[in-house]
Order: structure tokens, then sequence, then C-alpha cells
């Protein structure tokens, strides 16, 4: 009904019904009476007896229980200041809020948020609203859900859950829900006497990866204080054992994967503000100590984007990679064109003029934006974790950014090797005065080989914005790390820069659990120095004729 | 016409500077504002500048101290730690300034310790910081360990009933010493040393995947976890955000800070943060009639509805307001005659309690947590019984329980009870 009038209409709607809130509505069943007054207490309670109220208000079973926990737990229960009437809104963020009854759960109409208090929750009664919410969840339509629920309830089993469980599985239908389900069981009858449904139990929690599965299945292998087994019955813990090793051996496996994704993950971050570098150092040969702040702009310009688009701040993320591109690739043809063109062959003099421009940069950005962070929003498809099982879950926002710099990486190829830019880049780069010879405007492709790395740097600062703060100071962190791998692989190698980025963040996310974060950096590049005494050119060294010269 | 009366206020308002400037030279008293107006610190620092300047303001309007203006005297030591103690230099030699608000890292307090010693200078310093220290002419409105690790420790102990802990740390003075303590303290209650893990990360680090799933990883050996969080400035926002992203909620696996308060949370994607723990002695969001009218004053003052206050301003307030106490008691602003009159003076602090000055130089101060709330506030889960004493010298840490620092009957801020000798500074 609501659906299909105009949007004036809801309006409407919303309006005429807005006087409704202020009487008490219908009449109310004597279920709805114990609801009501026990929901009541929640207003002045403590956080200790919200928790025996939550209980309370499950047990009462009323229909809107649900509805009313949830709003709970995500701080949308309210109380109307002038007559302590209790309501649940639509959302915490907008104002005026829109407000339902939380017995009928009939819109309520709109209130100012000042005339209203919320009902607070802490960490412990949260956990509690999450356990009593995970009853409901059960028999939600989303697997997610249903499995989180069924793994949530496995934390605190007792019988009527596990009733709760059978009842569950006797109607599922997903495997990966099943699967969770019968766990939480296998759980349950650990605790039963029966050695054989123990034992298949067991059988069963042995095909798990879970840590919680794991401890519960060691404590049956615990020994009391006096040297004899907490557990009595010898084949269970023959079963327990086993198990528990083939559960520490999937682990191991699995963090060994996780570890080098983080390497991976590390090293594409890596690989990504190298691009850019590995263009305006390794082809053209210029030492640009600015590198850093054009990602810095970069990222500045993300933040700009998104305060440009509230509304949409998923999409913002993917709008501010050209305009990232357009920013920084600008204002590097025009760094080109005024300063480094009248250095070309000097490099100490670029060194020192790209240094000067770099501090320009960092204090104009200071000046406009102050030298507060920004804080750029991360869109909730780039939150959370993708998790494949119980022992291996994989960040968003690292998954992304590998599959990101792989597409920079084929992209900047496939410009240097297919189009006629990238043909005139490789023949100035090779042999300056025969280019020249042969028609090419040298100068022109000087600027736009400079402003190409320079917009590969401000895509970079798009990445970075969603792993670190955004200041005027982002680009100093990572100037060194891009020189260091732009040198290790080879200059004026793209392929080098990839395998050097990815090889230097894996050897140092296998470094840092044992050495620490400060001492496995010093590890690297000690490591690094000590290559390039070997093979000054890097992995990748120039060959022939072009490597001569420079 | 216009151009003559033009000429006479030119004339009115040029002998008025004269006259306000003779004035100014014969019936202030100065006060020295020693914090970084640029670097890195200017982001932290120059809050507290405003906030003596809004006192000093408002003294004024009640007719200034003994009959005379305060004037503030402000300079700015650039977040360099040495020119701290140049500046301070030049505000008790060359500016003879009757007291000092200044300082926030523990390496600039130590800086300048030596000059005020010298100079028998008198210093405010409004930062929560690592103890194992009591100056004679320091009088410290910040909280001490006592005062905010401890107490936060216990908290998690009893109300979340942790077995295990992570405490991890900014490599530098601060976290360093605290988290000396916490261990020592987690020890002696019983932890077992494989139940804590301590580590350090670089100032702005931010790749923290493999740190927070080690947290996890630790974190899931079927004990309750907590972790305790000395990270300092740019660091917090990529840990947080990991942690969300690992799907760490704080019911897991709850995160107590003790440098993250409202102004380093505005201007920052608090998404990740909500449930999380601070502990503070102070939070904007209590409400007490005198926060209230603070927190109006602080917004007339700097003319920006927006910007919030926090435990360092509310300590920052507290310490001219004692000063204040001291000299219209003794009516003298020497600063020899104010350090004796300080240690009991009284004042009240911004969330209804009292803030009494110890013989050792630091102050009773509640003890608050408080979790993240979306807005960037805090919600107080729970509070100390009353106000805790300031300890100069924690009682749990091999070195120091045997030292006392007592500025009224011992005379003497490194007193050892088994030696009976007083050892003077630290900084020697």
């Amino acid at each position: 009904m609501m659906e299909r009038l105009p949007k004036g209409g809801h309006l409407l709607l919303v309006l005429l019904l807005a006087p409704w809130g202020m009487v008490p509505a219908h009449a109310q069943t004597p279920k709805d009476a114990i609801f009501l007054s026990t929901l009541g207490e929640l207003r002045e309670a403590s956080y200790s007896d919200k928790e025996g109220i939550v209980e309370r208000l499950g047990q009462t079973g009323h229909p809107s229980v649900r509805a009313v926990l949830t709003a709970l737990i995500e701080g949308r229960l309210y109380f109307r200041n002038t007559d302590q009437r209790i309501f649940i809104a639509k959302s915490a963020d907008s104002d005026p809020l829109r407000l339902s009854d939380p017995l009928s759960l009939k819109d309520a109409g709109s209130a100012p948020a000042s005339s209203l208090s919320q009902i607070g929750t802490n960490n412990a009664l949260r956990r509690v609203l999450r356990m009593a919410l995970a009853r409901f969840s059960l028999s939600s339509p989303d697997a997610g859900v249903r499995s989180d629920a069924a793994r949530e309830i496995s934390k605190s089993l007792d019988d009527s859950t596990a009733a709760l469980l059978r009842q569950r599985l006797a109607v599922e239908t997903d495997s990966s829900v099943r699967k969770e389900i019968s766990n939480a069981l296998a759980l349950a009858a650990l605790d039963g006497s029966d050695t054989k449904a123990r034992i298949d139990a067991i059988a069963t929690l042995s095909t798990s990866v879970s840590q919680d599965v794991r401890n519960r299945l060691a404590l049956l292998l615990d020994k009391a204080p006096d040297g004899s087994f907490a557990e009595k019955d010898e084949k269970v813990r023959e079963a327990a054992r086993a198990a528990v090793e083939s559960i520490d051996r999937w682990r191991t496996f699995y963090s060994g994967i996780q570890t080098l994704f983080f390497g991976l993950s590390l090293g594409s971050v890596l690989v990504l503000i190298a691009i850019g570098l590995a263009i305006t150092f390794g082809v053209m040969g210029v030492i640009n100590m600015a590198h850093g702040e054009l990602m810095m702009l970069g990222a500045y310009t993300t933040y700009l984007v998104q305060v440009a688009m509230p509304e949409h701040i998923g999409m913002s993320i993917l709008a501010a990679i050209p305009a990232a591109f357009i920013v920084s690739g600008l204002m590097g043809v025009v760094l080109e064109r005024t300063v480094i063109r009248f250095l070309y062959g000097r490099p100490l003099e670029t060194l020192l003029a790209t240094f000067g421009v770099s501090l320009i940069l960092q204090q104009t950005v200071r000046s406009i934006f102050t030298a507060l962070n920004r804080s750029v929003v991360t869109p909730d498809w780039m939150s959370g974790s993708l998790r494949l099982n119980d022992a291996l879950e994989i960040t968003y926002n690292r998954l992304y950014i590998v599959i990101f710099t792989l597409l920079v990486f084929s992209l900047v190829q496939f410009v240097l090797k297919r189009t006629r830019l990238g043909l005139d880049i490789r023949a100035v780069s090779q042999n300056r005065a025969m280019a020249k010879a042969m028609g090419i405007r040298t100068e022109w492709v000087d600027a736009m080989t400079f402003g190409l790395g320079s917009g590969i740097a401000g895509v970079a600062g798009v990445a970075l914005s969603q792993l670190t703060n955004v200041g005027p100071d982002l680009g100093q962190s990572y100037i060194i790390d891009s020189f260091m791998v732009v040198v290790f692989g080879g200059v004026g190698n793209l392929w080098g820069s990839l395998i050097g980025g990815t090889s230097m963040g894996i050897v140092n996310q296998l470094l840092e659990p044992w050495a620490g974060a400060v001492l496995a950096k010093i590890f690297v590049l000690i490591a690094l120095i000590l290559f390039i005494q070997a093979r000054p050119r890097g992995l990748f060294p120039q060959k022939g004729r072009a490597a001569e010269d420079k | 016409m216009k151009r003559k009366s033009l000429f006479i206020t030119a004339g009115l308002l040029m002998a008025g500077m004269v006259f306000a400037h003779v004035a100014a030279a014969q019936d202030t008293i100065k006060v020295g504002v020693l914090h970084s107006l640029s670097g890195t610190m200017a982001i932290s620092e120059t809050t507290l500048k405003d906030t003596v300047l809004m006192m000093i303001d408002a003294q004024n309007k009640k007719g200034g101290l003994l009959g005379k203006k305060l004037q503030a005297v402000v300079v700015d030591p650039a977040s360099d730690w040495p020119l701290f103690a140049e500046k301070a230099a030049q505000l008790l030699e060359k500016d003879k300034v009757a007291v000092v608000f200044g300082c926030w890292t523990s390496v600039s307090r130590k800086s300048v310790l030596p000059v005020f010693e010298k100079d028998n200078g008198l210093l405010f310093y409004p930062v929560q910081y690592e103890g194992e220290e009591s100056s004679k002419n320091v009088i410290y409105t910040g909280a001490a360990p006592n005062q905010q690790a401890i107490p936060a420790v216990d908290y998690l102990m009893k109300e979340n009933k942790v077995k295990r802990w992570v405490l991890e740390g900014t490599d530098y003075v601060y976290p360093r010493t605290t988290n000396k303590i916490l261990e020592a303290y987690l020890l002696a209650k019983g932890v077992a040393p494989a139940d804590i893990s301590i580590n350090y990360t670089p100032f702005g680090y931010s790749n923290w995947q493999a740190r927070v799933a080690a947290i996890k990883k630790f974190g899931s050996a079927g004990k309750k976890t907590a972790v305790v969080s000395t990270i300092n400035g740019d660091a917090n926002v990529p840990f947080y955000k990991e942690l969300g992203n690992q799907k760490i909620s704080a019911e897991e696996i709850p995160v107590v800070a003790f440098s993250v308060g409202e102004e380093e949370l505005s201007g920052v994607d608090t998404k990740p943060l909500v449930g999380q723990l601070a502990a503070w002695n102070y939070f904007e969001s209590i409400s007490t009639p005198a926060n209230k009218a603070f927190i109006d004053q602080w917004h007339a003052f700097i003319k920006n509805p927006k910007r919030t206050t926090n435990d360092p301003m509310e300590a920052t307030y507290i310490g001219f307001n004692l000063w204040v106490k001291a000299v219209q008691k003794i009516k003298s602003t020497d600063s020899q005659k104010v350090i004796a009159a300080l240690p009991g003076t009284e004042t009240p602090n911004l969330t209804g309690g009292t803030a009494k000055v110890l013989p050792n130089h630091h102050i009773t101060k509640p003890v608050y947590i408080g979790e993240v709330k979306a807005d960037g506030q805090f919600d107080v889960v729970w509070k100390s019984a009353g106000e805790v004493p300031g300890d100069a010298w924690s009682d749990f840490l091999p070195g120091s329980k045997d030292i006392e620092a007592d500025w009224v009957t011992l005379n003497c801020g490194n007193y050892n009870k088994v030696t009976k000798k007083c050892s003077g500074q630290n900084f020697k």
C-alpha cells in the first residue's frame, strides 16, 4: 500500500499520523502490558540490569521482541523526554527521527532528535543482545545470517538452544549452514555420556578448522593438578588428540596462506606507488622527490570527490580514480614544463629542485586544508572481509587493492607497448637524438611521459587514502619505499618493479611476526643494500645499448 | 568635518593605546604559555594555548587578580624539544612571567625541567603521562599511571573478566614506561607471563594487517582477551580500521586506549571504533552544570560551536584555577611562595568533584571509562568511587616502589624510604 503512494503522499501520511504518537495507541492485551512494562524498565536501568531485562523481554514471546532488540543493539531505541514513551527510530543518523511504535511497529510520526533520549548499550549488553537475536536469525532468509547465528549460538549451548538447532537442521537446505549447525550440535554432544555419540561428535568436529572447536577439544586433553586426565574415557581422549592435531595442521597451513596474502597486499601497495616512479625515474631518468606529494594530491582529490558527492560514498571512490589521475597528471605536466625541463641531465639539481617543490606542495595543502588529517570514509563494499573458512579471512580493502594494482600495471604496460604514445616514449628514452631526427616531438613526449607517471602517482594516492591517514605528510612516508622498489627491481623495468615490490612485501611480512615491525623493515633494508652491492643494476637490468648510456 | 573627526578619533585611539600600554606595564601579571603552535604537536597543543587564553580573558573580565590584569606571553617552541628549554628560559628570565602553562610530550617536559629548577619557575603540566617524576617546580594536573592505566586494567579484569592481555604501543618513552608498569601490575595480580603480549610499532604505522591478525590469534586461545593501547597519534585510525575489517568487535576483544579522546576522534570516520574503550579523567559528554558552562564558554571564545573539549583542556582549566586560588590565598605571585601554598589548595573540576593538590605535586582526579559512540563522543560506562590521588612513583616497579615524593614535610621529590636518602631529580 505505502509503496504505491507518490512521495508527496507519503509525507502527507506521516504528517497525518504524527499526532497519533501523543496518545497511547490501541487496546492492549495482557501480553502487551507485560512487554511494555518490561520495556519501560530499560529507561533507568544500569547496564548490568539491562541484561536481565533483555532476557525477560525474550521470555515474553511477544511478536515485537525481535524488532525491539534489533533496534536496541543498533542504537535506534529512544524514549521521549516529555512523557518517557519508548519508540523505535528508523535510523539513528537522521534528524528529525522517523519513529515507530514498539508494540505495533506502526509508524508513529517523526520528532526532532533533541526531544528524545537514546537507550544506550555497552559491550557486555550487546553480547547478550546478539545471543538473544541469534535465535531469531536462525530463520532469516539470508544463508549468511543463518550461519552467523548458528556460530553465535554454538558459543553458549544449552538444552533449549540445542533443541532449536535440531529443529532448524531438519528444514535447513543450505550446505554451509547445515555444517555450522551440525558442528554446534556436535559440540553439544561432547557433554553427553554416551561414548559412541561423543566419538562421532569428535569425528564431525575434526573436519572443522575453527579455533573455538579446537579449544573445546583441547579441554578434553587437559590434566587435573594431580596428574590424572580430566577426561576419564581413553577412547574419547585418543579421538580428541587426533582431531586437535588435524585441526592444528590445517590452521598452520591456512595461517601460512594468510601471511602470503598479507605480503602480497603490502607488496601490491609498494608496486602501486612505484609504477609511477618507474616511469619518471626509470624511463626518463628524472629523480622526482615530489613523487610522494603527487600521491598526496591524489589522496586529497579522493577526499574532495567524497565531499562533493556525500550521497554516493560507494561510487565516489571510483569517480576519484580518473579525477586523481587528471589532477596529479596536470600537476606533473606543469612541473615538467616549468622546472624539470631546464634540468635534464643534471640529476643533483633536479633532486634539489623537486625536493623544494615537494615542500611547497606540502605547505600549500597545509595552508588550504590545515595540518589536521582529513577523514576519507571507506565505502561499505570495501569494508569487512571475505570469509573463506573459520581459519582464513581476507579483508576486502586489501583484496581490491591487489586487483587494482594488477589492473593499473596491465594498463601501463598496454600504453607503453601498444599505443603511439608508448612507442614515442620508448623511442625517446632509448635514443633521444635519433627519435628527434625521425620527427618525434621529444619535448611533448617528455611532458606526456612525466604527466603519465605523475597521474599514476595520483591513482596510487586514491588507494592509499583507504589504507592510511590523508594528511600533508602522506607522501613522505612512502617516497623512500617507492625508490627502493624501483632500484631493487632494476631501473627502467616495469616487470622488475612488479616482482621487486611483491617480493619485498612478502619478505617483510614473513619477518614481521618474529622480528617486529621496526626490525623487519631494517632487515629488508640491509638485505637490499647487500643485494645492490652484488647486482648494482637490480633484479632485471636493462640490456643492450640503451643501458650503456645511463 | 569628516577629516577632522577622523583626526580626533585617531588621536584618542593613540592616546588610549599609550595609556593602555603604560597601564599594562605597571599593573599586570604575566602568564607564560609554552605550547607548540607549529610542527607535529601543533594540532593538540594549539587547543591548550587557546584554553589558557580563554581562562585569562575570563579572569580579566572578573576584574583580574589581586587588582591587576593578567597578560599572556605566548611563545612557540615549534614541537622542537631543545627549543622548549630555550623558550622556557626566555619566559622566566627575560619576560619574568609569574607562572607557565605548557608542554605536552614527556620529552618536552624533561627538556624544560632543568630550566624551571634553575630559575625557580612554576610550570603547570596538563597531560596524562608515565609518572616516575616529581619536581618542586612542576604541578602535574594530568593523570599519573594510577589515575588512568591501572584503573582501566582493573575495570577490564573485574567487569569484563579479561584473562589475557595485549599491550600494544607506539615506540617511545610514554608507552614503554606505562607498559612496564602495567606488566609488573598484571604479573602481581597473578596473570601468567604467557598471557601477556607486548608489542611496539613506529609512529604513523599503517600496515596493521599482520599485527591485528596476531592479536586475533592471541585472543582466540579460549580466554577473554583485551588490548591495552598506548598507540599514539595517526597510527590509531588505520589500527581501528583494520580491527573492523578483520571483524574483531569490541564485544570479543575490547581495546582500551589512553591517547584517543574527543579531539582525536573529530575528523575521523568513527564507524570502526564504536564500542571501543578509552580511559580518561574527563569526557565532554559528562553532564554537569560546570561542564556545560565550560563547553559554552569554549564555543563562544573559539567562535566555532563544533569544537570539542577534551581531558588535557580540563587539566589546563584545573591548573589555572589552582594557581589563581593559591595566589589569592597568599596575595602574592612570587613563584616560591605560590609553590609553598599550592599543596592542599582545592578547586572544583568539571565533572562535579574536587581537584586537590597533593604534597607530591600531583592532584586528585576521578577516573572514567567511556565507550566510543558513532558521533565521536564517549558514553561513560564506569567511574571510580570518588577521586583517586595521583601517585608520582609507581608502586609496581621494583626501582620506584620505595620512592616517595613529598614537598611539604620531606621537601624532596625522590625520597627513598629504605635508604632514607633524597636523590634529587632523575634527569640529572
